[in-house]
């Protein structure tokens, strides 16, 4: 199987950009988990990203779609807690879906199919305060072809929305009224990742 | 662990291995050995949480024909669990269900009702009874 020079070069790329926010800002992940959760969403994401790493070369000799999948299946396997089925899901219906369509039905449509898997898997809707109120922003921002630049701005804009939300779903849940003045350390994360993968795209794409 | 049986296997999924432990010797010591049975608690490096990988190795350790019912304590229990359930792949997974069930209450009811033979959906419809 022969996988372009370049692809490999996304790949890894992705995969070092996304290790390196979650390292950056695993402290703050778990302290905002420690508000409203059990505390350990920094760690658990760490361990995620540094498990993907650890199977790059692995990674980076499959086509793209594949390669997101088995990304997501090794979140699933490392990160723990509910963020791994999450992420995981997310990144392995991306990449199937990409795979079962190929190049044809586009990324809007291949990331909606994702996000809803997300929310099917979470049994969570928009406004719970979840990861879900970055990525359906996300995914309209993708639908209206904004720029990354404004992808990323708008992935950061909606965790800081979650700040005045009441958890739904989760273990923030059972705070009721008292998780409502904190930010959703999923929400966090997912702006986070988003917006390091805007910008490692921007500066392949200026490159 | 668990000896070959036509009984419905028993998994305990908690997010502290010391929950998962103690449901399941709970479990034992009112069904001995005849329900196969395991459990999977705490994240991968050994502290509170959940992790898909366990549960499906879980599932497969207390795997039976007969089917397997899965007891799981807070949200993330029960995400990874069906997680790890999908992994186990079709047909497999058709035939293992996560019971909405009070974890130890749950497990030890539907164990008693395993040991006598019972198939997968009575026991399942069994513990589910302990549920509001």
């Amino acid at each position: 199987m022969f996988v372009e020079p370049r692809t490999q070069a996304l790949i890894g790329g992705l995969i070092e950009a996304c290790r390196a926010v979650i390292t950056a800002n695993a402290d703050h992940l778990s302290e905002l988990d420690r508000a409203i959760g059990d505390g350990d969403h920094g760690t658990n994401m760490r361990r995620g990203c540094e498990a993907v790493y650890a199977e790059r070369d692995r990674i980076m000799a499959l086509p793209l779609p594949q390669a997101l999948e088995q990304i997501g299946f090794t979140l699933v396997m490392s990160i723990g807690g509910a963020a791994g089925p999450l992420y995981g899901t997310l990144l392995i219906e991306i990449g199937r879906q990409m795979g079962k369509n190929g190049e044809h039905a586009g990324f809007p449509r291949v990331l909606e199919y994702a996000v809803d898997a997300v929310a099917r898997r979470g049994r969570a809707a928009a406004g719970d305060k979840t990861l879900l109120d970055v990525l359906y922003p996300v995914y309209a921002e993708v639908l209206r072809r904004s720029d990354l630049a404004g992808i990323a701005e708008e992935a950061e804009r909606s965790a800081r929305l979650t700040f005045g939300m009441k958890a739904m779903r989760g273990r923030a849940s059972f705070l009721g009224d008292r998780s409502i003045g904190h930010v959703d350390p999923g929400a966090m994360s997912c702006a986070l990742l988003t917006a390091a993968v805007c910008r490692f795209l921007k500066e392949q794409g200026s490159a | 662990m668990n000896p070959k049986s036509a009984n419905v296997g028993i998994v305990i999924v908690s997010h502290s291995p010391l929950v998962a432990q103690g449901a399941a010797d709970m479990v034992r010591q009112m069904v001995g050995d005849c329900v196969p049975l395991a459990w999977s608690g705490g994240n991968a490096e050994g502290g509170l949480g959940t992790n898909a990988a366990g549960i499906l190795a879980a599932i497969e350790q207390a795997w039976s024909e007969a089917g397997v019912a899965v007891f799981v304590d807070l949200g993330g229990a029960e995400t990874n669990s069906e997680m790890a359930i999908e992994l186990l792949g079709e047909p497999r997974s058709k035939r293992v269900v996560i019971c909405d069930a009070p974890l130890v209450e749950g497990a030890v009811i539907a164990a008693a009702e395993a040991s006598g033979g019972a198939a997968l959906s009575r026991v399942i419809a069994t513990a589910e009874e302990l549920s509001p």
